[in-house]
């Protein structure tokens, strides 16, 4: 059927491309001596045609497409082999599958001995809908082109018509992006009710020990809050305490005091920084950052150190935003008229003590916007705590230990196999909505203080 | 009165030093990561081989001349004993374990070089193979105390030599990192862009369009702005179990495939777009759509003749931008299957393969310490294919946007 669906798909826009030149020639016959009596271009003419050629044939497709397998497979449950099949389940739908693989020609021969007799009735039945639906859309391309063609007349309303399709094309693609909020909160939704089905929302959320076992749940197993503490020291603790000094300082640095020169050097520097991919980050943390801590945890003395600490793996997803904090305090800095600093520089006051008093409180909104947006982009990180932070879901506050976090736990449950309905896999579904909820909110709560507590200067 | 003034001063070096200091560390942090990465990295892309003569004449292939251009000829030249062959012609030239001082694929360069001379295979000549990795490795810096030996061995024999290794950017991954290249990950991460660009870009544009120029400001637009802005916002994981759970289980697409890797894709890059292009065609300013209308064009014309031509630099570079972040990305195509050993180059949209990303995650993980020059050497390409592409993104902005 994919052949047969190609060459079809193929004519459809050739014969689109036929009634397009052929309905902008006649639209310019039919206009005459004067080309002004047309009330569009001829080239909206030819779009008119092209359009209603492509556009019935194209959702006659689409559809017959969907229809066809249950149509042959009905056809061929008639026949007096399909009616001895089994009633229902799982061996009569490999029968079925079988016989239709054979008569693709996917594979040579039966080996369930049920499945032969059906192959002959396949091959007919799908004959027989793939040559309807060949002239069904030789059909309808035909009649669409003749009926456009015959309406181009000088005073018709091609371009109207063409536009409205045009916006209808707009407004789908809109629709598109509210169709994939719906479907992360709607899949998210559907599978964490299926696991709260399963373990109670209060285990997942109060529970203090992390074992997830394949197979049926067991009791005070999937309790999540080693993940949020996990997900917590390292994103909003220990990630916060690199980035929001350096990032803030960098941003102050840049302008109030950086020459022009310096300013164009080091944003540059900034964005790579902010560019280099995540698996980057986490190999170098994993493989340069995490040894050295280790050793520095063992001459302190500090028992349990691991290679994989928590340590590492925050430093270096600190590292990871201070371009994103740098660039949310620079324009928010920049934000702040110029007349205030000047003000309070001509007050007496040194460059810090403007920069401390008059200019950090006007910006702090943006800047504080900036941090819980940056706080939501650490949470959500996934590669660097993967590779350098480990899979022990431990409850501890020694930052040279491994902990690990919401995200890496997500991994670790989805990949391997397992069935798609165990308690493991919707675990990992459940900790989603709770990070796409966290996430979401730490979001709004930044943009509305952003915009409740920016001041209006001008 | 001084004292005090010359306190603040001196507090006023000390904040400003402070600054330079954070400027600085940023700027440190970043020369430590791509020296580190460069330093362990450029080794990968060299490779240590060993001349040895393999004598066809003596020991042949019992094989006709034609089957080296039969389809299946790899399998059946396996089938014939080649590995055979060249394990003992590396014996009686390199000694007793020459056969474990060669790389377990060293069979398939030969070959690859009959194939590509099937006369070769009736006389004698000289092979040039990839070594054991830990002879590669021992060759380079420091293996363990036998591989040392082996290594000072042959080059007293003067058998070693060390090359520049191109068949990493034209081989798939492989077991033993002697061989190992990314060209399948290179390849797989192509298509998968390709397919999100197809997706993410003409939905992006033709939303922000729509959302700009001809949507009433009501409730539903604010909603709808309010909801991509949060997409764009959300963690790429989320992606991944969206689409785990709608592409895969509800649709059946093809695990694992460019098709459904691009299609994630395309979600995570989308909000991008429409934020880019929006910022794009905000900045046109209305002067042009009034005069537009004032000689006679329609809405949509205006939109498509006027408007969109002069918001595209801005909205290329958005959309560059977003395609170099969906180029690195990693979390989301570890939920859609990418994570596996993925031995050949991928053919079609629908066939299993990886990514760049995904294979220097699959890499990072591998115990063989050879690995770990490859890792960074992929590594190396991927940052100069992402800088190369912001490079131009920067590029297109500053030559062609223009400041209203």
């Amino acid at each position: 059927m994919g052949g047969t669906t190609f060459i079809l798909l193929l004519l459809i826009v050739g014969l689109s491309v036929v009634g397009w030149l052929s309905a902008r020639v006649r639209a310019a016959m039919v206009a005459g001596r004067t080309a002004s009596r047309l009330h569009s271009l001829p080239s909206y003419h030819g779009w008119y045609v092209a359009l209603w050629v492509a556009i019935p044939a194209l959702l006659f497709l689409a559809v017959w497409n969907n229809v066809t397998p249950a149509l042959i497979t009905n056809d061929v449950l008639a026949t007096e082999a399909g009616s001895n099949l089994p009633q229902s389940g799982f061996e009569r739908s490999a029968i079925l599958g079988e016989a239709r693989s054979v008569a693709v020609g996917d594979r040579p021969i039966v080996s369930n001995p049920a499945a032969g007799p059906l192959v002959t009735p396949y091959r007919e039945a799908a004959g027989k809908y793939r040559i309807i639906g060949i002239l069904a859309t030789l059909a309808l391309v035909l009649a669409g082109g003749i009926y456009a063609f015959t309406r181009i007349k000088p005073d018709f309303r091609a371009r109207t018509r063409v536009e409205r399709v045009v916006m209808l094309l707009l407004f789908a693609a809109s629709l598109v992006a509210i169709l994939t909020t719906f479907g992360i909160v709607l899949s998210l939704v559907f599978e964490s009710l299926r696991f709260f089905a399963l373990v109670s929302p209060a285990e997942l959320l109060f529970g203090t020990n992390w074992k997830p076992t394949t197979g049926a749940p067991e009791p005070d197993t999937f309790g999540a809050i080693p993940l949020f503490w996990g997900t917590i020291l390292i994103g909003a603790i220990i990630a916060m305490i690199v980035a929001i000094p350096i990032g803030l300082m960098s941003a102050i640095y840049l302008t109030q005091y950086a020459a022009p020169i310096v300013r164009s050097w080091v944003k540059p520097m900034l964005e790579i920084l902010a560019g280099v991919p995540t698996v980057v980050y986490g190999y170098f943390a994993a493989l340069t950052v995490a040894p050295a801590f280790r050793d520095f945890a063992a001459m302190l003395g500090v028992p349990n150190a691991s290679t994989e600490s928590a340590l590492a793996a925050g430093v270096v997803m600190g590292i990871m935003i201070i371009p994103f904090v740098s660039s949310m305090a620079d324009d928010s800095i920049n934000a702040v008229p110029q007349a205030m600093r000047d003000g309070s520089l001509a007050l007496g006051a040194t460059s810090n003590e403007t920069i401390r008093q008059v200019l950090i409180p006007a910006a702090l909104p943006g800047v504080m916007g900036g941090i819980l947006l940056a706080v939501s982009r650490a949470i959500g990180e996934t590669m660097i705590v993967v590779m350098a932070a480990g899979l022990a879901a431990n409850l501890t506050a020694n930052p040279f230990a491994s902990v690990t976090t919401v995200t890496a736990q997500i991994v670790k449950l989805l990949t391997g196999d397992q069935e798609f309905d165990s308690a493991k896999t919707l675990a990992a579904f459940a900790l989603g909505l709770v990070l796409f909820i966290v996430t979401l909110l730490l979001n709004i709560v930044a943009l509305r203080i952003v915009k409740k507590y920016r001041e209006a200067y001008e | 009165m001084q004292g005090r003034i010359a306190a603040r001063y001196a507090a006023e070096r000390r904040f400003r030093w402070m600054g330079f200091g954070a400027v600085v560390m940023s700027g440190v942090f970043l020369a430590f990561l791509l020296f580190t990465m460069v330093g362990n990295g450029l080794r990968g892309f060299t490779y240590t081989s060993v001349t040895i003569p393999i004598d066809f004449a003596a020991s042949p292939l019992t094989v006709g001349r034609d089957v080296f251009s039969a389809p299946d000829a790899d399998q059946q030249i396996a089938n014939a004993g080649l590995r055979e062959i060249v394990d003992f012609a590396a014996e009686e030239a390199l000694g007793t374990d020459g056969a474990a001082l060669i790389s377990e694929n060293a069979w398939q360069v030969v070959r690859d070089a009959l194939k590509a001379d099937p006369d070769a295979a009736n006389i004698r000549g000289e092979f040039s193979l990839p070594v054991a990795s830990d002879i590669d490795i021992a060759a380079k810096d420091d293996g363990n105390a036998a591989a040392e030996r082996a290594v000072a061995t042959l080059k007293e024999k003067g058998l070693l030599s060390t090359g520049v290794h191109w068949s990493f950017f034209t081989r798939a991954d492989a077991t033993d990192p002697a061989v190992a290249g990314i060209w399948g990950a290179l390849k797989g991460s192509v298509m998968t862009i390709l397919i999100a660009f197809a997706v993410a870009f003409p939905t992006g544009v033709l939303a922000a369009l729509y959302l700009e120029e001809y949507a009433s400001r009501n409730r539903w637009t604010d909603f709808i702005e309010v909801s991509i802005n949060n997409l764009a916002a959300v963690p790429s994981i989320i992606f991944g179990l969206l689409a785990l759970s709608v592409f895969i289980q509800f649709f059946g697409i093809c695990q694992a495939s460019p098709l459904v890797g691009g299609l994630t894709l395309a979600l995570m890059t989308m909000p991008v777009i429409v934020i880019a292009s929006r910022n794009a065609i905000k900045s046109v300013p209305p002067s042009i759509r009034d005069a537009a209308l004032g000689v006679g064009a329609s809405p949509v014309q205006v939109v498509f003749h006027h408007v969109l031509p002069l918001a595209l630099p801005g909205i290329m570079t958005g959309t560059i931008i977003g395609m170099a972040r969906a180029l690195g990305e990693t979390a989301p195509l570890l939920l859609v299957g990418m994570r596996a050993f993925i031995g050949d180059v991928p053919s079609g949209f629908c066939s299993a393969s990886t990514v760049l990303p995904m294979q220097i995650f699959l890499w990072s993980d591998q115990v063989d310490r050879g690995f770990v020059e490859k890792t960074s050497a992929a590594i190396i390409v991927l940052l100069i294919v992402l800088l190369s592409m912001n490079a131009i993104a920067i590029y297109l902005r500053n030559r062609f946007e223009k400041r209203w």
